[in-house]
């Protein structure tokens, strides 16, 4: 077999199963791919032994019939997710040198499954950002270019390097974290496939906490079908995250029958953007054909309190990132700045902080703590929360009224260049997460599905909204939505 | 509301962030644009909303109250800048 870097994961399953390749020639296969790669800046911390020793391990499983779900299939984590005695640094050089002495649930649970861990993705600090710009990294770039323009693509952010590994095939499939867009927005970008569960679907142990409230892990993956088999492997109760639930995780990949006739699925006017490209407009309407063309009904709904998601979410999020991230103190772990003589705890405090967090997580730190202030607090913060039950009321609004999905655009534009956001203020890159953000602020779950190319030849993702807790039907509407788009472009390899 | 740059320094005081005097007028404005953002929050009617404090109804599970795990004082000091006879050291803090 050629190009074994090139399978998807369920491909790959399928091959190893019936003896077709080994989880080392598929290992072997990436780690090449990656060693040719090094200018999309993905991989940022290299598992080679890892990997390798996890492969032979899961083609001896293979051989003893004894292979679980994601047995020998390799994989690209997160660098936000702490994996045991290897960096994991959420791209921030304040936890520069930090091997943790734990596994994360969910990287964990992957391993469990049999994944293979090829290294660690590059992403934006913290989080916190929607261009992979923020990375102590530098920049993830993107496979995609412009046809006839050699200009440096941004992959998305914060899960830039996983949306970069993925569409330029240096994995099968990848982690992602997403706090208001982190895994749907570069998946849009990159055209791939990426799903964020229903908040507590994934335990939150182990992932480096950015607004706790809103963080939820999932997988970026090269089909809807991968990305229900790498969810069912993420999901799961974990009495180490009190907000993870105790549900049945349901076998995902089996309820994949592209059937969604009799199926309601809600056009929500708000989405409609001023300014909003044409080509975005027109594809939106065009998924939303597909759809009806499969057998469901499309309604036009509202969704009133959309307009606010943003701001409230620029309330909330810094908000518990302030808390959060009060935990970098160099102290316990991570760097400490020189002191000079006579520099006492406070100045430590200060100098750590400020030498160890990029200007994007300074600011975001610094707001947090203002709405936080006393005698703002009311005014910001529980406005904030307010608000946000009123988002989350328009969406139960509509699925009582017997809408099973919302489609919407994923992004408000195809990707931009590395560094053409540089003289914008910061609440125009905010812009990038104003249809995914709502999702998150509702705890909702949200799937990216790539559905074409603009006319730059850049890929364009929708994405699908459904009730709680009924990943299930959500990914078979992507997996109608999916066959129907037909979507195969691949970013032609210049690096 | 206007943060000026006394409160831009209260602020990052606040955030224990060192912010070097002549970068507080560019970070004053940051904020002003920021905030300036997050001011269209107050054309929502909130009257009467609770304040969301958990996005999906559920009930914190309870476990019995019983030491679960412990006696790994090296694991955790193995990450700390500056650890010292089994603990973390720090500048004098008490004189």
């Amino acid at each position: 077999m050629t190009d074994l870097n090139k399978l998807t994961l369920s491909e790959a399953r399928d091959a190893l199963r019936k003896g077709d390749t080994t989880s080392v020639e598929l290992t072997e296969a990436c780690l090449k791919a990656i060693d040719g790669a090094g200018v999309l800046n993905a991989f940022v911390h290299h598992t080679p032994e890892i990997a390798l020793e996890r492969a032979k391990a899961a083609d001896a499983r293979i051989k003893a019939d004894d292979a679980p779900a994601m047995c020998g299939l390799p994989i690209g984590i997160k660098d936000l997710f702490c994996t045991k005695g290897v960096d994991s640094q959420a791209a921030s050089g304040i936890l520069e040198g930090f091997k943790p002495e734990y596994e994360s649930t969910v990287s964990q649970q992957l391993q469990d499954a049999g994944a293979v861990m090829l290294g660690k993705l590059n992403m934006d600090e913290f989080a916190m950002g929607s261009s992979n710009e923020t990375s102590v990294y530098g920049n993830a770039v993107s496979p995609w270019q412009r046809e006839g323009d050699s200009t440096q693509l941004t992959p998305g952010g914060s899960s830039g390097g996983s949306a970069a590994a993925v569409a330029a095939d240096l994995c099968l499939a990848a982690t992602g974290t997403d706090t208001g867009g982190s895994i749907r927005q570069p998946a849009a970008f990159t055209g791939i496939t990426g799903i964020k569960p229903t908040y507590g679907r994934c335990s939150r142990w182990g992932v480096v906490a950015f607004a706790s409230s809103l963080d939820q892990a999932g997988p970026m993956t090269k089909s809807v079908r991968d990305a229900a088999m790498m969810l069912e492997a993420m999901c799961g109760h974990d009495p180490k995250d009190s907000t993870s639930a105790d549900l049945p995780v349901p076998n995902f990949e089996a309820m994949l029958t592209g059937d969604i006739k009799g199926k309601t699925i809600g056009i929500p006017k708000e989405y409609r953007m001023d300014g909003m490209p044409a080509e975005i407009e027109k594809l939106w309407s065009e998924g939303a054909e597909m759809l009806r063309a499969a057998g469901a009904t499309i309604v036009d709904i509202s969704l009133p309190h959309t307009k606010y998601a943003l701001p409230a979410y620029y309330v909330i999020a810094p908000a518990e990132a302030s808390s959060n991230l009060a935990r970098y103190d160099g102290v316990r772990y991570g760097q400490r700045s020189p002191l000079d003589a006579g520099d006492g705890i406070t100045e430590m405090y200060e100098k750590t902080r400020a030498a160890g967090f990029g200007p994007e997580v300074q600011r975001r730190v610094m707001i947090g703590t203002y709405v936080l202030s006393a005698g703002f607090y009311d005014a910001y913060y529980n406005r904030a929360r307010k608000v946000r039950t009123l988002i989350k009321r328009d969406f139960e609004e509509v699925f009582a009224q017997g809408i099973d999905a919302i489609l919407t655009p994923a992004t408000p534009s195809s990707a931009f260049g590395l560094g053409e956001m540089i003289d914008a203020d910061p609440v125009q890159m905010y812009l990038n997460d104003v249809f995914t953000v709502t999702v998150n602020l509702a705890g909702l779950p949200g799937i990216s599905v790539p559905a074409g190319l603009d006319s730059k030849g850049l890929p364009l993702g929708l994405q699908l909204i459904g009730r709680p807790w009924e990943e299930g039907d959500l990914l078979n509407t992507a997996y109608a939505l999916e066959e129907a788009a037909g979507f195969v472009a691949k970013p032609g390899q210049w690096w | 509301m206007s943060i000026d740059q006394s409160t831009a320094a209260k602020v990052a005081k606040l955030a224990r962030i060192k912010v070097e005097e002549e970068a507080l007028p560019a970070l004053a404005n940051e904020f002003n644009t920021i905030l300036g953002f997050i001011e269209q929050l107050n054309e929502v009617d909130v009257d009467g909303v609770e304040p969301m404090t958990s996005v999906t109804p559920q009930r914190l599970k309870r476990r019995v109250d019983e030491v679960t795990d412990g006696n790994q004082q090296d694991k955790i000091l193995t990450n700390a800048p500056d650890a010292r006879e089994g603990f973390f050291a720090v500048p004098k803090v008490v004189e």
